[in-house]
């Protein structure tokens, strides 16, 4: 490592360097005051540092303050000391995160699709490869087969997708949450005097209340419960969808999250993971049959059956994210949803299509549904969900 | 003393420092300011203190953090029995109230607790204050009072200033942000897991009596494992622990016995998950492959 940066001749000496030094990490974000640059002088004195791997230990544990400032601060250090040998005014560009408005629209999934030559255009046919016919003209064909095919959801989203679903989900969370019970129990920073506690700690002190001791009404935790459908009538919106259930599981401890098409599995374990892109490949494991046929009403009934006996109760609140178009009969949601019902929960029931003008729940699904929902409310952008934060807190 | 001074007569007490936090720790020495360390548990955050106090040979006053931890569990608290007493006694004897009053309001009558007996030792002790982002944001305000003055007020008495300005050493484990005006005032050193070479180092240094070979196998086995997708990564002191299990079983090769090693993990896999995922089998596999 030669390549030391070769300051200008009418420079002023070393402190001025390390006054630069701290002058440029600063421009590159991290928060240094006057105060930082005089310690690092004399910390630099302190350790007596010869070496540049000792003045770099030894302004890391200055300069730096959180974990996520130690890993930019090796590259800083060097785009600053060793330079390739001039003065360099210091711009390291920071990673723009793009902000996505069109999060709803799989349009980067089309690109990506076109990029890896998995399939053709939207518009045109296959070039007389594959199966299209060139005439346009074709038919549906039912198949008994589940689509068995596997869409890597890592394709579909992204970790700022993610980041942003997880401030929704935080304040969705809060608005659900803030349920304050009657009760009142002790706590170290009531609102009210504990007077049983006061009297009983009194006796100790020979009848004099020196310690005062004191009671509040706790928060009791309601815990979400998120069902997405991912069929294929749902795939347009599935990219907001799941990147709000990871941001929910990450905002959330305490949420539960499943996936359903003609299945029903659960992603919670998965989506915990503390890397949010193998979280998403985890969940992709777990989700193959994504975008094909939706068995809402029987995986529902599973649902139901199953693990909402151990994770449901009075102070759960069950999200369905689904448009309602099913292929089994209205009854076996009907029926699903009355059971769901009785464990005392509150259900939502957010559908991508009721944004739509002149959109009436005339699906025999949705309609069979309606009777059991708490709140039927349309969300197909994260914008929808986040603008949910009044009505959830009204419930 | 030079980092590398320090380094080595930290090692000498049996805590092998990385060389990051060898630099941090003497910076934090000869600058007089707290430190910072930020890290997974179990990589021996706290153990840093209790290493520094005894190559300082300085006492060691710990103060752990916990939820709702307030002013008179962490600085000091009047000994209101005592007062109490006091006064029923001077009430007999027919003392004035204005000299009760000065009496019961002296030092004699104050219980130190950890911050404020940190200032007022004769020679200068390591404070290490465990946990603080278990603590709430108020109390780090009234934390951050102290380590920028080094002086106490209480209304009754009046400022106490440090006699002697201790070593400080916060840990935290990072289930909350800290204020940024409390990471200003420190210096920050992040502690990862040690690599191969540190952590066997840390096991000849605890466990000398361990051979050369089997360590070699615990270490691989351990530095594997953390890669495995845990819930909870074993630490160093969960190393340490599986080390000795070995020891007191009298296993020379881990391949030697896949049960005994399955009955062992029980030192380093610690929820019901991660046990039901380290099958016997897997665990074969990666002492197969460690050793």
């Amino acid at each position: 490592m030669s390549r030391v940066t070769k300051f200008a001749s009418r420079d002023p000496g070393p402190t001025a360097r390390v006054v630069g030094f701290v002058a440029h990490l600063r421009e590159n974000g991290l928060r240094l005051g006057v105060g930082e640059a005089e310690l690092a002088l004399r910390g630099l004195a302190q350790t007596r540092a010869v070496t540049h791997q000792d003045c770099r230990r030894t302004l890391r544990a200055i300069c730096t303050g959180c974990k996520d400032e130690i890993e930019r601060f090796d590259a800083l250090f060097d785009a600053y000391w060793l330079d390739a040998g001039r003065v360099k005014q210091k711009v390291i560009p920071k990673p723009q995160t793009p902000i996505n408005d069109s999060v709803h629209s799989n349009r980067d999934r089309a690109e990506q699709d076109a990029q890896s030559g998995l399939s053709g255009s939207a518009t045109a046919p296959d070039d007389g490869q594959g199966e299209a016919d060139g005439d346009g003209t074709g038919k549906l064909i039912a198949t008994m087969q589940r689509q068995l095919s596997r869409q890597d959801l890592r394709d579909l989203v992204r970790p700022e997708d993610i980041a942003a679903a997880e401030k929704v989900a935080l304040r969705l969370g809060a608005a659900l949450r803030d349920q304050r019970s009657r009760r009142r129990i002790a706590a170290c920073k009531g609102d009210r005097l504990h007077f049983r506690k006061t009297i009983r700690r009194s006796l100790a002190t020979g009848g004099e209340p020196l310690h005062l001791l004191r009671k509040r009404r706790p928060d009791r935790q309601r815990k979400i419960v998120a069902l997405c459908d991912v069929s294929g009538s749902m795939s347009l919106y599935a990219q907001v969808f799941l990147a709000f259930l990871a941001g929910l599981m990450r905002a959330d401890k305490d949420a539960d999250a499943y996936l359903f098409h003609t299945r029903l599995v659960r992603i919670t374990e998965a989506l915990r993971d503390k890397d949010t892109m193998r979280a998403i490949g985890r969940m992709s494991m777990m989700a193959d049959g994504f975008g094909g046929g939706s068995k809402i009403g029987p995986s529902l009934q599973r649902f139901a059956d199953t693990y909402a006996k151990r994770f449901v109760d009075g102070r759960s609140v069950v999200m369905i994210l689904s448009d309602g178009y099913d292929t089994s009969p209205p009854e076996e949601l009907s029926k699903a949803l009355q059971k769901l019902k009785k464990r005392g929960c509150t259900i939502i029931w957010l559908n991508p299509l009721k944004g739509w003008k002149d959109y009436a729940p005339i699906a025999s699904g949705m309609a069979a549904a309606l009777p059991w929902l708490d709140l039927f409310q349309p969300a197909n952008t994260l914008a929808d969900l986040a603008s949910l934060e009044k009505e959830l807190a009204a419930l | 003393m030079t980092w590398t001074e320090l380094q080595t007569s930290l090692g000498g007490d049996g805590y092998v420092a990385s060389d990051d936090l060898a630099v941090a720790l003497q910076l934090a020495l000869s600058l007089g300011r707290p430190l910072l360390l930020e890290g997974a548990a179990g990589v021996g955050k706290t153990e840093v203190a209790r290493a520094l106090a005894t190559t300082q040979d300085a006492k060691l006053i710990r103060l752990q953090c916990y939820e709702g931890l307030d002013a008179s569990q962490a600085i000091y608290e009047w000994n209101y029995q005592r007062q109490l007493l006091t006064i029923r006694a001077a009430a007999e004897d027919g003392e004035t109230g204005k000299s009760v009053e000065a009496r019961i309001f002296s030092r004699d009558f104050l219980l130190e607790r950890p911050l404020l007996a940190a200032i007022t030792q004769d020679t200068p002790p390591v404070l290490l204050i465990d946990e603080i982002d278990r603590a709430d944001e108020e109390f780090e305000a009234y934390l951050l009072e102290i380590l920028s003055d080094f002086q106490v007020s209480i209304p009754e008495l009046g400022t106490i200033t440090a006699t002697s300005r201790p070593i400080v050493i916060l840990t935290s484990n990072g289930t909350r942000d800290l204020s940024d005006a409390l990471r200003r005032r420190c210096l920050y050193t992040y502690v990862d897991y040690p690599d191969r070479a540190t952590e066997l180092a840390i096991l000849k240094a605890r466990c000398p009596e361990v051979e050369a070979q089997l360590a070699e196998q615990i270490i691989g086995f351990v530095q594997t494992l953390r890669k495995e997708e845990l819930e909870k990564v074993p630490g160093i002191a969960e190393m340490l622990d599986f080390a000795a299990a070995l020891m007191g079983l009298g296993i020379a090769d881990l391949t030697s016995s896949p049960d005994v090693l399955q009955s062992t993990l029980t030192t380093l896999l610690k929820t019901q998950s991660d046990q039901a995922q380290i099958t016997r089998d897997v665990a074969a596999r990666i002492a197969g492959k460690a050793a």
